[in-house]
This record gives structure tokens, C-alpha cells and sequence, in this order.
């Protein structure tokens, strides 16, 4: 089975820091992936790659079946083919319900007029309770997100990418400020998106990646330094080295 | 019923009505249909007040809603005015020359017209040729396609640009304040073909109208003003009610995330601005033949800032708050300046307030800004009881849920 995302020997530099060095990396079709590493190993500015928000000096970034390079294409326009991506902070529109911020990321026509001219059909509002229930805001729908919880506000960030149907989600630090319940929600949620999609998380908390129970990506200064299962790169010297051990 | 589209904007009837009887009431007040209580004059002076709210409307939605500051949408005003300035001039002129051309021996050719016609509007700026831009002058119709396209074209034009580069925030006010500038400085030359600082004016005279008194044209603009406000007021409501104004109110609010979601936000962002671009044009239109003259003095950049202090201090993001802006600063800057307010004298000083009531606008709208930002439209919240929670303070983090530190502390 061909790989849905390949990333191979990029770099980028800012002002001479080599945030990413030569880094590679892949995913399949339907598959959990962790990312650890220090603070400044580079993990947020893969994905700044990867979603078209940062060009890369160099390397390739191909993209599903067709392989097609998504280098030089615009954030929306890597959002429509199917990566989605929570940012480190929750970001949702905290002005509008629960119920709005979903409908908004529900996968249809995205184009102005489309939209101008939009009314929600019945799949749209299903899609929308079904989501609803999936990150535990049936309650919460109609009222607004700024009212919502930190940990509320992270699953309604998860849950807008899951409306837009991703093949990819990236997920930065989703369990940051959440506390042992909500985590492990967080965890089930995550888990059941990886059954039929490939799922990217970057997490600090070590007892966090465990329950996600998958492959372990090491990055240390932009590049990888090592990769497998949990307990194998936790044993791993250099990793010990730089990560673990302080 | 709970989601059509009246429930949905509860402020629509009720402004569409109060429009209703405002315009009945001056109607019936007027010297042409009525008592005679209000004058031609003052009627003039709503009916410019309409269209500024309109314009204000049409702020409100790029502003307010969308997130961007334009300090620009004056200019569009301004060049509606223009276009529709074009076709009274030329054709109230011609019929002029015409008829006073009858009376000649032998009947005057075409080119011979022209050159009149010419010479009596650009004789003041040394010219009796008509520049390019004139060439559809002579047609209602094509001129009032005009009114739409051109500014259409140049919000298009210069949304492109600016937004393809991803100016935001403080750098795209200051780019739309240097179209503004440009625009107004390029019209105040003599070659612009538009009269130059004279500007075009005698638009209060209808072509072939000449036997129907001013007063009854007033209450005629009164109403075209009326409708195309309530129209606007239905087509924003419609635009912000649905996924589009969750789109742009996301644009306003966290444009990367919405990026991130897949919807082209320079798409969304060129799409508000050009159609604010457009009913502000239309609101141009309807203002200057009542106002009978435009000159690029209405162009400046000022006017466009104006406009800015109108919908804060009405209160952004929410259509009435525009129109209550627009209407309130309008009027009072009306009797402040037309003399009609009272001298304050202090003793040593006398506070007269044509001079002063700049310094009190300025005031209020840094004081609207620091201690009410929602505006006066803000009032209505105490009525409908949509007041949101005083969200001050630190969030607490997980275990007190969504409480902030002074909520918490109650």
C-alpha cells in the first residue's frame, strides 16, 4: 500500500536557523502517529510545512495516490484535499455556537456563492449532532464557544476538523491544560478518527502517547531522530540523551 | 419557522417599519404632500441622511462583520455621486443648449451641439472638448451601469492586490486611505475631465423636470432613498444571517483558522469588499442629486474616517448600529454646525460650537471606544436581555470549567 503523505529531505531556515534539517517522513492511509521532541525541534514548523503556511528551501512534500506536490499551494487550498489541522491554542470562533463553528467546517462547497447561497440540509444538521455527540457537546450546541471550557473548546477544534472529513488530521498538543478525564476522552477520540484516517499528534505528555498506543516519531533540531514504538525509542540513548533525560 | 429568515434578524421588522413610518410621517409633513411642517430643505437633509446610512450599512458589513478597516468606502460614495452627476449635467445642459439654439437660422449640427454642450460644462476649467470618460453621459441607462461598474472595478482592482499580498490590520487602512487620497487628488486637477475642483454641480435639477417644484423632487428622492436603505438593510441581514456571516465573522475574529478550514479568505474578503463597494456607490448616487453638488472635496480621506467614527460609535456588528450611527452623528453634526446650537459663554471664552464640534465628535468617539465599545446600538442588549457575561480576568484552567478568575471569586 502506497503512503498518503511523504515528506522527503526538506529544510527551512529562518534568519540561518535551520528550523527543519533534511527531515523525512510518512504516514499511511489509516494510521496513528505521535510526534515528540524537545522545545524547538521543529515539530509545529512541520506542520507549518505540510499545511502550506511555511515554503520549504528545499525537499518534497507528495500527497496521496497521484503523489502530487503540495508545495506552492495555498493553506485553503491543502485544507480542501483533506488535511486538517488543529492549531496549539484552541482556536474557535468564540463568538458563534458550538452548533455554527461545526456547521462551518462541515465538508461542502466552500466557494462564496456557494456559501452565500447555502442552506443546511438535512445530512449537514445529522452530520452536526452525530459530531456533536462524537466530542461529547450535545448540551452545548447552541451556546457560544467562548463560553465553553479549555478542554470543551479543544474537542470542538477536533470536532471541526472531523466535520471537514480529512484524510490527515495534524493535531498539535491536543491534551495541553486538560484535566485526567478529559484527556482520556480526548485519547478516544483521536484512536476512533485513526480507524479510518491518518492522524498526526504532537504531545509532550509522555503517559498521554502511551494510551495512544502507536507509532513514536522522535524529532531533535529539525530532523528525526528516531522512530518505533513507545517503549522502543524511550530505550533509545540518544533520545534518552536529548529528550528524557532532562 | 424557528430558522426562517425573519426570526433570524428580529431587527429587520422592526427597522423596516419604523422606516415605513418615518417616511409616511414626512411625507405628510411636507410642503408638497402635507402640512407643509417640514421644510424642502430639512426633507433634503433626511434624505441625505438615509443614504448615509446606507453607506454606513455598508461599512458595518466590511468593518464591522468582515474585520476589515477600509477607510476608503467614501471614495466609492463619492464616485457614484460622480457617475450619476455625469448624466444630469450633460443632459440638463443639452436640453439648455438645445433650446436655445432653436431659435437659430439655420439648425445647428451635431458636432456644432457637442461643442455647446461642451463648452458650457468645462468652460470653467478652460476646455470645451469631452474627455473619454464621458462617453456614455448622454445615456440613463449606461450611466447608471456606470454608478456600479466603476466603482465595482476599482474595489476589485485594488482588493486584488491588496489582499492576494495578505495586507492586513492597520497597513490595508493605510493603503485604503492612500487610494482615497490619490482618487481625491486626481480629481482636483483641472484635466481630470471631471471639472476639477469645481466638481460637477446644479444636480438638483432633473432633466426635463424643470416645471415639477424642488419640493415634491425631495419627497421623491425622500422615498428612492427610503427603499434602496430598507433594500440594503434585507440584503445585509441576508448576508450576514447565514453560513456567510459565520464565514466572515470568523475571517474578523481568527482569520488563519478559517484558512486552515479550506475557505479561501482573500476570495471572501475581495467578495465583501467589492460589493460594499457597490452600495456604497448606490448610496452616492441617491446622496449627491439631492445634495445638488460634488466636488472632490468629498472625496478626502477625512470623509472616510468619518464614516469609521459613524459605525463605532452606532456600534459595529450589528446592521441598526450603523444606521443609528450614521443618522444620529449626521443630525446633531447638523445643528451643531448650522448654527442653531446655542454659544456656551464661559466669560472669558466663548465656546462656539461650528468650531467646537469637532473637538466634542472626537471626544465621543474616544469615549465610545474606551468605555462602550458595542456603541448606542449597544442600548438595545439592555432590552433583549442578550447581555453577554463579563468575561474578565484570567481563565482558571481546567477543573473551574469555563469560569474566569473575577467570575469564579462571585
Amino acid at each position: 500500500m502506497s503512503q498518503l503523505l511523504e515528506v522527503s529531505g526538506i529544510s527551512v531556515s529562518f534568519d540561518g536557523f535551520k528550523a527543519i534539517n533534511n527531515l523525512s517522513f510518512s504516514i499511511g492511509h489509516a494510521e496513528m502517529r505521535a510526534i515528540i521532541g524537545p522545545n524547538g525541534a521543529g515539530k509545529t514548523t512541520f506542520m507549518d510545512i505540510v499545511t502550506g503556511k511555511t515554503k520549504p528551501d528545499e525537499g518534497s512534500v507528495l500527497w496521496g495516490d497521484l503523489s502530487r506536490n503540495l508545495i506552492g499551494m495555498n493553506e485553503a487550498k491543502i485544507a480542501r484535499i483533506g488535511i486538517g489541522r488543529k492549531f496549539q491554542r484552541p482556536t474557535v470562533f468564540e463568538d458563534q455556537s458550538v452548533f455554527d463553528n461545526l456547521m462551518i467546517a462541515v465538508r461542502n462547497d466552500r466557494s462564496p456563492l456557494a456559501v452565500l447561497f447555502f442552506r443546511p440540509k438535512t445530512k449537514d444538521n445529522d452530520k452536526v449532532h452525530e459530531l456533536a455527540s462524537t466530542i461529547g457537546l450535545s448540551q452545548e450546541l447552541m451556546r457560544k464557544s467562548g463560553e465553553l471550557s479549555h478542554g470543551q473548546k479543544q474537542w470542538l477544534e477536533i470536532g471541526m476538523l472531523l466535520a471537514q472529513d480529512p484524510k490527515l488530521l495534524l493535531v498539535d498538543e491536543p491534551a495541553a491544560g486538560m484535566t485526567l478525564g478529559e484527556r482520556e476522552h480526548t485519547t478516544d477520540i483521536l484512536k476512533e478518527a485513526a480507524k479510518t484516517r491518518a492522524v498526526v499528534v504532537i504531545e509532550h505528555d509522555m503517559e498521554f502517547i502511551r494510551r495512544l498506543d502507536c507509532k513514536v516519531t522522535v524529532l531533535h533540531e529539525g530532523s528525526v531522530l528516531a522512530e518505533g514504538a513507545l517503549d522502543h525509542v524511550t530505550k533509545n540513548q540518544d533520545v534518552i540523551d536529548v529528550y528524557l533525560g532532562r | 419557522m424557528k430558522n426562517s429568515f425573519f426570526m433570524k434578524n428580529p431587527s429587520l421588522l422592526v427597522f423596516l417599519g419604523l422606516l415605513a413610518l418615518f417616511t409616511l410621517g414626512v411625507t405628510l409633513m411636507s410642503e408638497a404632500y402635507g402640512s407643509g411642517l417640514v421644510s424642502t430643505s430639512f426633507v433634503k437633509t433626511l434624505g441625505k441622511t438615509l443614504c448615509l446610512a446606507l453607506v454606513a450599512i455598508a461599512m458595518d458589513l466590511v468593518w464591522g462583520y468582515t474585520g476589515i478597516l477600509s477607510l476608503g468606502h467614501f471614495a466609492f460614495f463619492g464616485v457614484g455621486g460622480y457617475m450619476i452627476g455625469m448624466w444630469l449635467m450633460y443632459a440638463r445642459t443639452e436640453i439648455i443648449v438645445v433650446n436655445s439654439m432653436a431659435s437659430a437660422p439655420i439648425p445647428p449640427t451635431a458636432s456644432e451641439l457637442s461643442d455647446a454642450i461642451g463648452s458650457q460644462i468645462f468652460g470653467v476649467v478652460g476646455s470645451s472638448d469631452f474627455p473619454a470618460i464621458w462617453m456614455f453621459a448622454d445615456s440613463l441607462v449606461l450611466q447608471l451601469f456606470m454608478v456600479v461598474l466603476v466603482p465595482g472595478l476599482v474595489a476589485l482592482v485594488f482588493g486584488w492586490l491588496a489582499f492576494r499580498s495578505r495586507v492586513t490590520g492597520v497597513y490595508l487602512s493605510i493603503l485604503t486611505q492612500a487610494m482615497t487620497l490619490a482618487l481625491s487628488l486626481y480629481l482636483f486637477q483641472n484635466d481630470s475631465g471631471l471639472r476639477g475642483n469645481n466638481g460637477l454641480s446644479g444636480l438638483q435639477n432633473l432633466p426635463g423636470a424643470d416645471n415639477i417644484p424642488q419640493s415634491v423632487i425631495s419627497i421623491w428622492f425622500l422615498w428612492g432613498s427610503a427603499l434602496a436603505l430598507a433594500l440594503t438593510y434585507i440584503a445585509t441581514s441576508f448576508v450576514v444571517s447565514g453560513k456567510f456571516g459565520s464565514v466572515i465573522r470568523g475571517i474578523r475574529d481568527d482569520e488563519a483558522r478559517v484558512r486552515f478550514l479550506g475557505y479561501s479568505v482573500e476570495g471572501y474578503k475581495l467578495f465583501v469588499f467589492v460589493l460594499t463597494a457597490i452600495m456604497a456607490a448606490i448610496g452616492g448616487a441617491l446622496y449627491y442629486p439631492q445634495a445638488g453638488i460634488i466636488n472632490p472635496a468629498e472625496i478626502a480621506p477625512i470623509a472616510s474616517i468619518y464614516l469609521a467614527v459613524w459605525v463605532a460609535i452606532g456600534g459595529r456588528g450589528r446592521i441598526y448600529g450603523a444606521v443609528i450611527g450614521a443618522v444620529v452623528v449626521s443630525l446633531v453634526s447638523t445643528w451643531f454646525t448650522g448654527g442653531q446650537a446655542p454659544n456656551i459663554n464661559l466669560g472669558f471664552y466663548v465656546v462656539k460650537w461650528v468650531d467646537w464640534w469637532q473637538v466634542l465628535l472626537g471626544l465621543s468617539f474616544v469615549l465610545v471606544t474606551l468605555f462602550a465599545p458595542k456603541g448606542i446600538g449597544g442600548l438595545v442588549d439592555l432590552f433583549t436581555g442578550r447581555l453577554a457575561p463579563s468575561r474578565k480576568g484570567a481563565p482558571l484552567g481546567p477543573d473551574a470549567g469555563s469560569l474566569r478568575e473575577e467570575e469564579a471569586e462571585k
